[in-house]
């Protein structure tokens, strides 16, 4: 008999209880268990092979008890029974994400080559200033769009440029309410807290039910929700760190909230803010090639390929090209903070 | 000039901790700053606080740090709100003010200089000049005009394109300054507003700051934590310590009957010759002199430059005049006496400590 039979029949549980019938898959356990059973052995041979009290062994002893396998189930029903009541909410909010992103793929693939790559090295001017980055981003791109790359790295930018873009659209905003507000703070503070530990993989997993594999929204809010946190966080740290005699000053000479906001405390946190745009592309990045699990197209889906099916150049080349785009995007970005930086820099008392 | 009360603080007190009010209750009932802290873990910011600013004139509040002289002059404008206690400005109870007209009023009547300058990192010198308009609403064009004037006024003529990074401290405080004037309000607030910068510039901006207050007659608030510097620029002295009045009046007369060891302790440092000025010693006319008078001295003088003229011979005297009219006589021998240290000072707390 099980091992924790006593509990039940001392409790007087045995007749609810009842009798054990088999229902629903059996375990890998139940299987070993049934192949090899002995129930002779010393006390202390039964004493080192006493399992943990867990759903699994208590129900060894009453079959009305739940198995953790019962508990799996019941989340993956319950998930179930609320999706299409969640989908009738979520999928019309979300589909203008689905838009977007189709159309910045359309976008980046139809416009020609000979203009994307001007394009781009013009954007990369205007944020550094710099010629030797763009002679840099020039010579990265070609080396790119000269080994077949081209239309992949844009796929991977035309995401990053979606998703990063909306991060910061929501992620400013949310930033502010926090550093104005303590308690939306000691909210918010968890929930990103979450959002940054959650293994990649796991954010895949609610989403896959909620949304076809073949929408292009599945994969931005897997990217935004990880991407949003570095900009919402240093945004709040930034406006916390603005020079408290400035903003003293701002009251003293009868600023308004709205004022010192757009005139004080978003221009002096800039740094800090742009410090978290550039954190927020790079993961959007690290996201992306995650994302080519569910149909995200461009470089990880080559990274993915040479995984699955062992074409080990393919891979190597395409992560490479990533190394190349990660390298780009970080570069610009800091060049324009350190503008930033520059044209703000505020003496330290 | 018109002797009118432009602030008034009445029983001021401020205490800082999680529950002021019921902290005030022991503070009534004669609990010390101490015993505040030791039982109940509250501090006492400012205790009992009664001054009168008369409009145009220079009141300064002196103490060292955490007197609480900081935390009071934020109160004249609200960046503080007092436990208890009224402020009134021109007639009217600061306290009551709703948000709208805590906000007109610092826009309007009252202006504010930093210790560490506040200016706007991102503004260049002229916008940072023409803060009190912009935030008014007015554009560049309405408040170019006013702010180039006061930045030639404070010595900073075609500095308005530079940023305050690219300053010195003193010219980044004359910037302050200058954004002071332009906004324009009677009533300006200068916390520890020379503190930080060095000695010698601090000097040229004492001496810009009574050029400028001799034209223009604010009622000033100043906070300092150096004797030398209130007695210069003080009209009415606010000696604070430990969150408590010590004494106030005129410097002069501070000076001459300090009333509390603290006080003595403080002066004794000081050049007694170079900051009393003869209408504090003078005597009355038609006093009987002994000696016949050698020459005539104005009564806003120093001491110091009254024993310069009289080349060390300390039979003689002077007549005191003002705008020409005599109002008084000075002997050399009670100039001497003026000048002998407060007995508590010269043999008092000083000479024990070192």
């Amino acid at each position: 008999m099980a091992t924790y039979d006593f509990i039940f029949d001392g409790a007087g549980l045995r007749d609810w209880c009842g009798v054990k019938v088999s229902t629903g898959p059996v375990t890998m356990a139940e299987l070993l268990a049934g192949a090899g059973k002995t129930e002779s052995g010393s006390f202390w041979d039964k004493a080192l092979a006493l399992p943990f009290p867990s759903l699994d062994a208590l129900n060894e002893a009453c079959p009305s008890l739940a198995r953790t396998r019962d508990l799996t189930k019941a989340v993956e029903n319950g998930f179930l029974g609320a999706k299409d009541s969640l989908k009738v909410v979520l999928d019309p909010l979300t589909q203008p994400l689905s838009w977007l992103l189709e159309g910045a793929l359309w976008l980046f693939d139809a416009t020609p080559w000979w203009l994307m790559i001007p394009l781009i090295l013009l954007l990369v001017h205007f944020a550094s200033k710099s010629i030797q980055l763009v002679g840099f981003v020039a010579s990265a791109l070609l080396f790119l769009s000269f080994i077949d790359h081209y239309s992949f790295a844009m796929e991977t930018l035309s995401i990053i440029f979606v998703c990063a873009t909306l991060c910061v659209i929501f992620g400013v905003p949310i930033g502010i309410a926090m550093s104005r507000s303590d308690r939306m703070q000691r909210i918010m503070i968890p929930i990103l807290d979450m959002l940054q530990t959650l293994p990649t993989f796991v954010y895949l997993i609610p989403l896959i039910f909620l949304f076809s594999v073949t929408e292009p929204k599945l994969y931005g809010i897997a990217i935004i929700l990880y991407a949003i946190v570095p900009v919402v966080r240093l945004t709040d740290l930034g406006i916390r760190l603005v020079n408290k005699e400035v903003i003293e000053a701002a009251d003293a000479f009868g600023m308004t909230k709205r004022q010192k906001l757009y005139s004080v405390q978003i221009p002096l946190a800039l740094p800090n803010i742009m410090a978290g745009v550039n954190q927020t592309i790079m993961m959007s990045l690290a996201m992306v090639v995650i994302a080519s699990l569910v149909s995200a197209p461009g470089l990880g889906v080559l990274v993915l390929r040479g995984i699955r099916n062992l074409e080990l150049g393919v891979g190597l080349v395409a992560g490479l090209g990533i190394v190349l785009l990660a390298v780009i995007l970080d570069r610009v970005t800091k060049a324009a903070l350190a503008r930033v930086n520059a044209s703000n820099s505020v003496p330290r008392h | 000039m018109t002797d009118q009360v432009s602030i008034s603080i009445r029983n001021l007190y401020k205490i800082f901790g999680s529950n002021p009010q019921d902290a005030l209750e022991k503070v009534y009932n004669g609990a010390s700053k101490k015993e505040l802290m030791d039982q109940y873990r509250h501090v006492l910011g400012l205790s009992d606080i009664n001054v009168d600013m008369h409009a145009g004139k220079i009141t300064v509040i002196m103490g060292l740090s955490g007197s609480g002289k900081s935390t009071l002059i934020r109160h004249v404008n609200r960046l503080i709100e007092p436990t208890a206690g009224e402020i009134w400005v021109d007639g009217e109870n600061v306290l009551d003010f709703s948000e709208e007209r805590l906000r007109e009023m610092r826009r309007s009547s009252m202006s504010m200089v930093f210790q560490h300058f506040a200016l706007l990192p991102h503004r260049t010198v002229l916008d940072n000049t023409g803060l009190a308009q912009s935030v008014r609403g007015e554009n560049k064009q309405g408040y170019e005009k006013d702010a180039l004037k006061w930045l030639e006024r404070v010595g900073l003529g075609g500095q308005g394109g530079q940023y305050p990074h690219q300053l010195s401290g003193g010219m980044q405080q004359r910037v302050g300054i200058a954004r002071a004037l332009t906004s324009n309000a009677p009533i300006m607030l200068m916390d520890e507003a020379f503190s930080a910068l060095d000695p010698l510039i601090r000097t040229d901006m004492q001496d810009l700051l009574l050029e400028l207050q001799d034209e223009l007659h604010k009622t000033i608030v100043f906070i300092s934590h150096d004797l030398d510097e209130a007695l210069k620029l003080a009209d009415h002295l606010v000696i604070l310590k430990d969150g408590r009045v010590v004494q106030q009046g005129e410097p002069q007369e501070i000076l001459l009957h300090p009333n509390d060891p603290y006080i003595v302790d403080f002066i004794s440092d000081i050049n007694r010759a170079r900051v009393l000025r003869v209408r504090s010693i003078m005597m009355a006319l038609g006093s009987d002199l002994e000696r016949p008078i050698v020459g005539e001295v104005d009564a806003e003088d120093t001491l110091e430059s009254v024993i310069a003229r009289s080349g060390g011979d300390a039979d003689q005297n002077f007549r005191v005049m003002t705008d020409g009219v005599p109002v008084g006589f000075v002997s050399m021998r009670s100039l001497v006496r003026a000048l002998v240290p407060s007995s508590a000072s010269a043999g008092g707390m000083r000479s024990k400590a070192s």
